[in-house]
């Protein structure tokens, strides 16, 4: 039964030739923008991971808490995400400054005493290296009566995060529509076909045909779209990908960044949501045609 | 349990009303069919014969009266159980209605497939019924390239490819020559003999009277006279 369905689902395509073509070729084409856009997410996402990384926390003591520098390591590394506390004194940080600036004299020179306090730097567990975590580990240290600032970037933090939300925000709702687009077009191939063969549809009812029997193989050729749709979207997002990765890698940017494709699962979960995507159309359709 | 010999009826009508909009078609038919009998339903062009079959194959419904086709109400009918129903009822159309896009075989094995038959009996019992009607030579043909009397009688391999219970024809010779029409009704009177019930709607008085049978009179939608004739005896008005 199953070959006979695939057997009719192929005719239809052979026999529809140009509007599959288009149809095939506007999946592909959305599949390629999402996965595109997820693809953007995904190395978005890695190089914030990696910027996370190298981020510290400062905490600035209050002028005279230096002494209790080793008991305040201590407490601050017992927090929760803590990996370790290194404590600075406002004296290396002062020569640390002047090693740093290149014509240090002129600006130093009126300096009647150090104005830097001493303060602690702080690194994460790479496993707690979220921003959550960095502000609940920030909290912690202000909390702490020797600690008079706390330093993370915070407002680099907040920004990047609402940028990058806008962009989350604005693809989800482009690949919602993109998607939505994608069912419509199908469901109006569906549509154009089974007029075309409405009275063959009809016939079949007539000799005791089941529903099912005269749906699944639309169903099966909706599918069957969205799989060779998601293959040629893939192939295409690929082959692009694989040109820039090369240039970047050419340009001497290797090093600064780093690019990856999608994993395996990730393009086999694409691919099953473009067969939905093909289904879903010629559910809508067949919904619509075939009420009576 | 009614009519001849204590013989159940297999298609019943009671009071059966159906119009389309204004324009009522059949008006108050009432009337039996039993189970293995061979019933014209004659009238001329326009008298709702081919609207009656609608009703009997559950492709219209009545407006008003009750449908019984081998014990299932048609009124109350559900539409998931139409299919059951119509495995039931090989119907033979005026305008035959086979799929173009499909060969003669493919055309008549439909009718196994969508009952769920097996696929390794399919193709013997299609080739076997296309020998029947003498199509076996054209079982790879479109119907598009047969002549009338060929796709009349490739319509009647699919009726009676899956042992209906009731074959309904619709002037199954309405298009033919006269030796293509005499060879679809013998194939018609052979499913008989074999035990279907037949219902033939036809004008054509010369032909039921060769072969026999009921014969119920159909005129403006309304039910106006009931024979019997015997092909060998003459005529007995019931």
């Amino acid at each position: 039964m199953v070959a006979r369905y695939f057997k009719w689902a192929l005719e239809d395509i052979r026999s529809n030739r140009f509007i599959h073509a288009v149809t095939l070729i506007t999946i592909a084409l959305t599949v390629m923008i999402v996965s595109a856009a997820l693809l953007l997410f995904i190395n978005a996402g890695d190089w914030m991971s990696a910027w996370q990384q190298g981020t510290r926390i400062m905490a600035y003591l209050r002028p005279e808490s230096g002494a209790a520098a080793a008991a305040l390591q201590q407490s601050i590394e017992s927090i929760p995400g803590v990996q370790r506390a290194v404590f600075i004194p406002r004296d290396e940080a002062l020569r640390d400054l002047k090693s740093r600036i290149e014509h240090p004299a002129s600006l130093f020179e009126n300096l009647m005493e150090n104005p830097l306090p001493d303060a602690f730097e702080i690194q994460l567990r790479p496993s707690d290296q979220s921003w959550e975590q960095f502000e609940a580990v920030a909290a912690r240290v202000r909390s702490l009566a020797e600690v008079e600032d706390v330093e993370y970037g915070r407002q680099w933090v907040l920004a990047v995060r609402r940028v990058a939300q806008f962009f989350q925000t604005t693809g989800l709702a482009l690949m919602g529509l993109l998607l939505v687009a994608a069912v419509a077009i199908v469901a109006n191939t569906t549509r154009l076909v089974l007029y075309s063969r409405r009275e063959e549809v009809e016939i079949m009812r007539l000799v005791g045909a089941t529903e099912r029997f005269i749906k699944a193989p639309f169903y099966l050729g909706g599918m069957l779209q969205g799989l060779v749709a998601a293959a040629l979207g893939l192939g295409i997002l690929f082959a692009v990908f694989s040109a820039l990765a090369t240039r970047i890698e050419q340009s001497g940017l290797a090093g600064v960044i780093t690019l990856r494709f999608l994993s395996l699962e990730q393009m086999a979960a694409i691919a099953v949501a473009s067969m939905l995507v093909g289904w879903l159309g010629c559910y809508v359709s067949l919904k619509q045609v075939l009420k009576s | 349990m009614t009519g001849r010999e204590g013989t159940p009826a297999i298609i019943r009508l009671s009071h059966v009303h159906h119009a389309y909009g204004p324009y009522q078609t059949l008006t108050d038919l009432s009337f039996e069919i039993l189970k293995n009998e061979l019933a014209f339903i004659c009238g001329p062009s326009g008298a709702g014969k081919t609207t009656l079959l609608r009703l009997l194959y559950a492709g219209a419904r009545a407006a008003k009266g009750e449908i019984s086709i081998d014990g299932t109400r048609l009124e109350t009918i559900p539409r998931a159980q139409l299919p059951n129903l119509r495995r039931k009822v090989g119907v033979i159309f005026q305008d035959y209605k086979l799929i173009p896009g499909r060969s003669v075989y493919e055309n008549v094995a439909l009718v196994l497939e969508a009952a769920g038959h097996r696929r390794a009996q399919i193709p013997k019992r299609v080739h076997s019924v296309l020998a029947m009607v003498g199509m076996e030579h054209c079982a790879g043909a479109l119907p598009i390239r047969l002549s009338g009397g060929e796709q009349q009688r490739v319509a009647v391999a699919r009726a009676v490819v899956g042992d209906p219970k009731i074959i309904l024809a619709d002037e199954p010779t309405g298009n033919l020559d006269e030796a293509s029409a005499q060879a679809v009704m013998d194939l018609l009177q052979a499913a008989y003999i074999r035990g279907a019930t037949v219902v033939i709607a036809s004008h054509d008085k010369a032909l039921i009277h060769r072969m026999g049978g009921r014969i119920l009179h159909l005129q403006q939608g309304r039910l106006v006279g009931s024979e019997r004739v015997d092909k060998y005896h003459g005529r007995t008005v019931l």
